[in-house]
C-alpha cells in the first residue's frame, strides 16, 4: 500500500529520524535476566538510533527526567522505551512525550519485562537476543510513525450506575454528592441487595441497613 | 439507603434492566426496559391497605422463602422506593381488582405497560453484585431433603429481628429452638468438584458473626462449625474469632462427607477432624450451610453488551489487578462490589467509591480526547466498492457505491480496529499509527536473522498481547523464540502481512484475539476468522501448508492458554524444513509477480 502521500500529509519523512532509546532494568526486574547494557549497545549502532542507554527505572521521575533532558540536548524527535508492557506504562510515556515537546504518538514500547525477562527466566541469553530483536523492531518501527492529534469532543456528565445494592448505593451517592447526575437501575422492585437482607454484619456487628 | 430514594441528583429506576449499550466513553447509549409495577410509585404512601385484601399467597423472596407475601406485595418494610408493586405473573388480574377497591389513592392501575426508554451517560459503573451458591447440587448435604439443614442466608432472615420469626431461631421440622447447630464452611467454594475453585471470601467470618449472635442470645447453644481452615485476614477479624472460640464455640477442622436425618429432624455429620485424623460423627438439631458467592446471573449478557472481560471464576476482569482495580479495559466503565470478586461490605463499600472517584476523574472537564488512531480513506485509491462499510463494527464509514464516491470516515465514531484497512483490496484505507509499512517493517526486522527459528505472532492489545502480559505476570515460562507485533484489533491483520511473513522465511504464523463475542470492537474478529478461512483455502491452492498459519483466541486472563499455545506453536514450527520455507518464499515470489 502507498502511505507517501498521507506521511507527507502529516510532515513525517522530510528530515531523518533522531532516535532515543532507553533499556530499562525495573530494578532487576528485567536486568537480573537481560544483559540491559548489551541491549543498549547494540541499539546504538542501528541507524537513526541518536541516544541509547540503560535506565534504572524509565517510569521513575528521575527516569523521565533524564529521558526529557535528552531530548532537549540531542534533539530527539522519536524515543523508544523498552521496559514492560505498553498496557501498563504507554500512557505514562505519551505524558512525557507531551512535556518534552514531543507528539505523544512519537513513542514505541518494546516490552522486555512481561516478554523477556519474566517468561524466559532461566535462558537469560535467549530472553537478551529476544530484546534485542524487540528493541531492533521498535526502533524500525518507531522511526515510520508520524505525529498524531486527540480530537477534543464533548461529555455527557452523567454517569449510570447498574446495581442498587451496597456498591451500587455507594457509588451513586459518592457522584450525587459531587454534583454528578446519576441513573441508578435496579432489576428488583427495592435497592438494597443482599446487604438489605443481613442481620448484623462483621466486624463492627451492627444492623445493615 | 434512604438517601438514594430523596437524592435531587439520583434518577433511580427499580425493575429495570439494561437490554442494549452502544457508542464509547464519554457518550454511551444505554437502552433501559423498565418493567411496570402497576402502582403508581410517587403516589403509593405504602399503607399496605392493597395487601391486607389480596387473595393470592406466594413465598416471599426477601425472606428466602420462610413467609409468604401477596401477589401485591412490599419487598421489604425499609424498601426504596417505599412503594408497593404488583407480580402480574401471579396476580389474578381485573376480575379480582380487590387492591385496587382498597387503594384510597387510586395508584393501581393495571393498565401500566413496561417501559423502554434511552438515556446517554458519560460513564458506566457495574455493580450488579453476587447470587449466593445453591447447595442442592452438593446432595451429600442433603438440602431440601432434610429440613433443619438450612443455608447460611435462611438463618440469616432467621434470626434477624425483623425476620419470619421475628429474630427467634427456630428448627423448620418441629418449630423448636434448637439446642446444638452446626455450620459447614466453603458450601461451593474452594473446591475443584462443585461450585467455584476459588474462596468466597465472607463466609468464614459471616458463620463467626452468626456463632456471635447466637451466643448471645443463647448462652448455652452448642455450636460447631466444620471447617477447612479460617480465613479471618481482615482488620478486626481475628478478634472476633478468638471471641467466638472464648464463648465455646467448638471449630472442627474438617468438611463433613455426609449428613444424615435422624429420627426427630436432627441430623447426624460423618466427618474426618483433620487435626485428629480421627472420623468423628456429631449429632445436631440444625445444620447451617455457608453458602459461597458466585457472579449475578445476568453477568454474561451484559459483558457481551459492553465487551468486557470475564475470569476464568466468572466475575469481571478489572483493567489491571493491582494498579487499576476498578476499571475495566474498555475506557469509562468501571466495576464495583461483588461484581468484580467475592467480597464483604467494607470493601465494597470502598470499591464503590473508588469507582466513584474514576468516574468523577473522567468526566470532571466535561470533554474527552478522541481516539487519534483511526482510519483515513485515500480518495484517489478507493473504487467505492463499499466493503469497508460493510466491515467496520461501527457503521463510521460511509460510501455511496452507485453514485461511487470515495468512502469517508467519521472520525468521532471510527475506533481503530483497522478491520477496513485489512479488507480493503485497493490500499485506499491508512490506519493510523498501525499502517502496513509500520507493521511490515516490524517483520522485516523480526525475520532478518534466524528467521526459521521464530514465532512470529500477531497479537491484539485487548486480550491476546494482554493475555501475554498475564502470563508474564505469573512468570509462565514458554519459548524464547516468540515475537510478538501488537495490532489493536486481530481485525487489522492483513492477509499481505501474512504473505509478506512467509515470504521472509517465517516458519509460522500465528493470529489472536479476543474470543468471539469478547471482542473489543463489537463483532471485528469475525471478519479475522472469515480471513484465515480464507487463507487457509489459499495456502492449500498454493501448495502451502495451511498448518503453518494459525489462528487462537486468548483472552487476557488466559495466561496459562497463552503460554501453552506458545508452546504447541513452537512443536507445529520445529516440524517445518528449511526446504520448506524455502520453497515456500519461491511460490510467494511467484504469486507477487503475477
Amino acid at each position: 500500500m502507498e502511505i507517501s502521500g498521507m506521511a507527507a500529509v502529516a510532515g513525517a519523512g522530510i528530515e531523518k529520524p533522531r532516535t532515543g532509546v532507553y533499556v530499562c532494568r525495573c530494578g532487576l526486574n528485567i536486568a537480573q535476566t537481560v544483559d540491559c547494557a548489551k541491549v543498549a549497545q547494540n541499539a546504538a549502532g542501528l541507524e537513526d538510533v541518536v541516544v541509547s542507554k540503560e535506565i534504572t527505572y524509565a517510569c521513575s521521575e528521575p527516569g523521565q527526567v533524564e529521558i526529557l533532558e535528552d531530548i532537549a540536548e540531542n534533539g530527539l524527535d522519536r524515543i523508544v522505551v523498552a521496559s514492560c508492557s505498553p498496557r501498563l506504562h504507554e500512557p505514562t510515556f505519551r505524558q512525557m512525550m507531551k512535556k518534552g515537546g514531543l507528539n505523544p504518538y512519537m513513542l514505541e514500547m518494546a516490552n522486555l519485562r512481561e516478554q523477556c525477562s519474566w517468561v524466559h527466566m532461566h535462558e537469560p541469553d535467549a530472553a537478551t537476543e529476544k530484546a534485542e530483536d524487540l528493541v531492533k523492531m521498535a526502533v524500525a518501527r518507531v522511526g515510520l510513525l508520524w505525529p498524531l492529534t486527540e480530537e477534543i469532543v464533548p461529555l455527557t456528565k452523567k454517569t449510570m450506575v447498574i446495581g442498587g445494592g451496597i456498591a451500587g448505593i455507594q457509588a451513586a451517592l459518592d457522584l450525587a454528592d459531587t454534583g454528578y447526575e446519576v441513573i441508578l437501575v435496579e432489576k428488583k422492585p427495592s435497592i438494597g441487595g443482599i446487604m438489605a437482607q443481613l442481620d448484623k454484619t462483621f466486624p463492627t456487628m451492627d444492623c445493615s441497613i | 439507603m434512604a438517601d438514594v430514594g430523596r437524592h435531587p441528583n439520583i434518577t433511580l429506576h427499580t425493575m429495570s434492566e439494561v437490554v442494549d449499550i452502544k457508542g464509547f466513553v464519554g457518550n454511551f447509549n444505554v437502552r433501559v426496559l423498565k418493567k411496570s409495577r402497576y402502582v403508581d410509585e410517587s403516589e403509593c404512601t405504602a399503607c399496605g391497605e392493597c395487601a391486607k385484601v389480596c387473595p393470592v399467597v406466594y413465598p416471599d423472596e426477601f425472606n428466602v422463602g420462610l413467609s409468604s407475601r401477596r401477589a401485591v406485595y412490599m419487598p421489604f418494610p425499609q424498601a426504596v422506593p417505599s412503594s408497593y408493586a404488583i407480580n402480574m405473573n401471579e396476580c389474578l388480574g381485573h376480575g379480582c381488582s380487590k387492591c385496587a377497591d382498597a387503594c384510597d389513592k387510586n395508584c393501581i392501575h393495571f393498565h401500566m405497560s413496561d417501559e423502554d426508554f434511552q438515556v446517554t451517560v458519560g460513564s458506566i459503573i457495574v455493580a450488579t453484585g453476587l447470587e449466593p451458591y445453591d447447595p442442592r447440587e452438593m446432595d451429600e448435604y442433603g438440602y431440601t431433603r432434610y429440613e433443619n439443614v438450612m443455608t447460611s442466608l435462611e438463618f440469616e432472615r432467621m434470626v434477624n429481628a425483623g425476620g419470619p420469626t421475628k429474630g427467634e431461631l427456630i428448627c423448620p421440622k418441629d418449630r423448636q429452638k434448637p439446642r446444638s447447630v452446626g455450620f459447614i464452611q466453603c458450601v461451593g467454594s474452594r473446591s475443584l468438584q462443585k461450585g467455584g475453585e476459588y474462596c468466597s471470601n465472607i463466609c468464614c467470618m459471616n458463620t463467626i458473626k452468626s456463632t456471635l449472635v447466637l451466643k448471645e442470645h443463647y448462652p448455652d447453644m452448642e455450636i460447631k462449625v466444620f471447617y477447612i481452615d479460617i480465613r479471618a485476614f481482615g482488620k478486626g477479624f481475628e478478634d472476633l474469632y478468638n471471641r467466638s472460640r472464648q464463648l465455646g464455640v467448638q471449630y472442627v477442622r474438617g468438611l463433613p462427607g455426609s449428613i444424615e436425618e435422624l429420627e426427630d429432624g436432627s441430623v447426624r455429620v460423618a466427618v474426618e477432624n483433620t487435626s485428629t485424623g480421627r472420623i468423628e460423627y456429631h449429632d445436631l438439631n440444625m445444620m447451617v450451610l455457608a453458602l459461597g458467592i458466585k457472579p449475578s446471573s445476568g453477568t454474561q449478557r451484559l459483558q457481551e453488551m459492553m465487551g468486557l472481560q470475564l475470569t476464568s471464576d466468572g466475575f469481571y476482569l478489572e483493567a489491571h489487578p493491582k494498579l487499576q482495580p476498578v476499571d475495566a479495559a474498555t475506557r469509562g466503565i468501571f466495576y464495583a462490589g461483588c461484581a468484580e470478586g467475592p467480597k464483604d461490605i467494607k470493601e465494597s463499600v470502598t470499591q464503590g467509591s473508588a469507582a466513584a472517584v474514576r468516574a468523577v476523574r473522567l468526566m470532571h472537564r466535561g470533554v474527552i480526547t478522541s481516539e487519534p488512531i483511526t482510519s483515513e480513506i485515500i480518495a484517489e485509491h478507493c473504487v467505492s466498492c463499499g466493503k469497508c462499510a460493510t466491515v467496520c463494527p461501527y457503521n463510521a464509514i460511509v460510501v455511496d457505491t452507485k453514485k461511487k464516491t470515495p468512502a469517508v470516515v467519521n472520525t468521532a465514531a471510527c475506533s481503530g480496529c483497522g478491520t477496513c484497512a485489512a479488507e480493503c483490496k485497493f490500499g485506499a484505507i491508512v490506519m493510523n499509527h498501525f499502517t502496513d509499512e509500520q507493521i511490515n517493517s516490524q517483520t522485516d526486522i523480526m525475520l532478518a536473522e534466524n528467521a526459521a527459528d521464530k514465532i512470529l505472532t500477531f497479537a491484539c492489545n485487548w486480550c491476546s498481547y494482554a493475555g501475554a502480559d498475564y502470563a508474564g505476570v505469573s512468570r509462565l515460562q514458554y519459548p524464547a523464540n516468540v515475537r510478538l507485533i501488537r495490532t489493536m484489533c486481530s481485525g487489522r491483520v492483513d492477509e499481505e502481512f501474512v504473505w509478506h511473513a512467509f515470504e521472509k522465511g517465517a516458519p509460522v504464523v500465528l493470529v489472536s484475539g479476543c474470543h468471539i463475542g469478547d471482542c473489543h470492537y463489537i463483532d471485528a474478529n469475525h471478519w479475522t476468522e472469515k480471513r484465515i478461512v480464507k487463507m487457509h483455502k489459499k495456502m492449500e491452492k498454493l501448495g502451502i501448508r495451511a498448518e503453518r498459519l494459525q489462528l487462537e483466541w486468548i483472552s487476557a486472563a488466559e495466561g496459562i492458554r497463552f503460554a501453552q499455545v506458545m508452546k504447541d506453536m513452537d512443536k507445529l514450527r520445529m516440524g517445518v524444513s528449511p526446504g520448506e520455507i524455502a520453497e515456500t518464499i519461491e511460490i510467494l515470489k511467484a504469486r507477487k509477480k503475477k
